[in-house]
Order: structure tokens, then sequence, then C-alpha cells
């Protein structure tokens, strides 16, 4: 009965795209041709974006794809080519630590898959409400006002260290 | 759907970023790591949000998504800096404050 209910169309999907990000982001870490890694990058962002769809979140959704695609994907694609990192397969792109960066990876997964199976079992989403764009502006510049402003100074205070730091005197 | 398959995603995705993090020698490498973490972050913080019937969840992912922004400005910025100084961005050489 409760194999049933899961077997419904929003959970295949959620299993496929999860699936492709996972996939992706494992070859995120591991290749070792940047100019791939930043390519994979993508599909996981894209696939983010999907899974927000999923939860009924549009504007973050959009946002994702506008911001993270577009604008940090390309900015990395910059970095890539001003670092003049080699097109090819570079030999050392992962030092010594990488066992126990890997230890360290699946002890965390593990405690925190059990916290999170202990803490949430199997509760469900009831009705997924779409939340508009709409009431994600208004609470923005309603109740949040003041974060958003300060996330605004700090974005700009962060481009503005850009330039100083990367600008040529 | 269940709560706790988002969760599992956004932990996945927190611990493959983890090991990249630790693993990857390209500072470039390293920030692309970051995002993933960022990521999966986002992800749990839209999941609570629909969980609970709630605006906030989106709203900081927004926020999370700005920060993010800059953080990748900057550090792309000090990785170009460290590419014009010591003609490497590989961060395992950068040990100049190690005791």
């Amino acid at each position: 009965m409760i194999l049933a209910d899961l077997w419904v169309a929003e959970n295949i999907a959620f299993g496929l795209i999860a699936l492709m990000m996972v996939v992706a982001a494992i070859r995120v870490v591991t290749t070792r041709n940047i100019v791939h890694a930043a390519l994979y990058l993508v599909l996981v962002l894209a696939g983010v974006a999907a899974q927000y769809i999923l939860l009924a979140a549009e504007f973050v959704a959009i946002t994702q794809v506008l911001v993270y695609i577009g604008a940090v994907v390309v900015l990395f694609l910059f970095g890539i080519m001003l670092t003049r990192a080699p097109m090819g397969k570079m030999d050392d792109t992962d030092n010594e630590q990488r066992l126990v960066g890997l230890a360290i990876a699946v002890v965390l997964l593990g405690v925190m898959g059990y916290v999170l199976w202990k803490a949430f079992g199997k509760k469900q989403f009831e009705d997924l409400a779409v939340q508009t764009t709409a009431q994600v502006g208004n609470s923005i510049f309603q109740q949040y006002l003041m974060p958003f402003e300060v996330v605004s100074v700090v974005l700009l205070a962060a481009l503005l260290g850009a330039i100083v730091l990367a600008r040529r005197d | 759907m269940l709560l706790n398959q988002f969760l599992f995603l956004g932990a996945v995705l927190f611990c493959i970023g983890v090991y990249g993090v630790l693993a990857r020698r390209n500072g470039v490498m390293v920030l692309m790591s970051v995002e993933l973490i960022l990521n999966a972050v986002n992800i749990n913080l839209v999941a609570f949000g629909a969980y609970l019937h709630s605006i906030t969840g989106q709203v900081f992912a927004l926020f999370v998504i700005a920060v993010a922004a800059a953080e990748v400005g900057v550090g792309l910025a000090l990785v170009l800096m460290l590419y014009r100084n010591r003609r490497t961005i590989d961060v395992d050489d950068v040990d100049l404050m190690k005791g």
C-alpha cells in the first residue's frame, strides 16, 4: 500500500533527476579535466532548479537558472581561462589527503543520514501549495526588508572588493 | 513525496562537496565544491519551507544564492591574485603561514 502511494509521477521524476545530480556531482569532484568539472556543475545546478520546481518554488527555480547557470558558471569559466589552466587532462588535480577526505565524507553522510531518518522518518508533504512570486516579493519587502538591504550591501561590497583585488595597477 | 528524500539528496550533495573541498588542489575546483555545498543547503531550505507551508525557506534560499554569487566573485578574484603573484593556483602550495 505504502509502495503504491510512493510510486507516483513526481517520485519517478525526483529519482531520475536526483540520480543525474549525484552522478554529475561525483564527476565534478573526480574528473581530471577542469573544464569538464565546470560543465558537470551545470548539470547539478540545473537538477537543483528542477527539484525546486518539484517543490513548487517557481521563483527560486528561475533565480537558480539565471544566477547560477547564467552567471556563476560563466565566472568559473573565466577564472579557468584567466589562470591558464591546461584545457586537457591534468595529472595532479587531487592531493594526498583524498583517502582521508573520502573517509570524512562517508562518515559525515552516515551520521547525517541516521539523524535525518531518526528525526523525519516517513513524514510526507501534505499538499504542496504553489508559493507564487508575488508572495515571495511581499515577504522580502515586508518581513525581511532589513536582511534584504544588508544582502544588497554585502553584494556591493563583494563586487567592489573583487574589482579592487583583480585590477592590474 | 517524502520530506526525507529531499533531505537525503541534500546530505549526499553536501558530503560530495566536502570531499571536493578536502581533496582538490586547484583553487577553482575548490570553489566549485563550495558551490555544491551551498546548493545542498538551499535544497534543505526550500524543502522545509514547502513542508511547513512557510515562505521563509524560499526567501532565505534567495539570500543564500545572493551571498554565493558574492563569494564566487571574491573567491575568483583571490585565485586570480594568487596566480599573478605565485604563477600557481595550487592551494596546497600556499603554506606561507604554516608553522
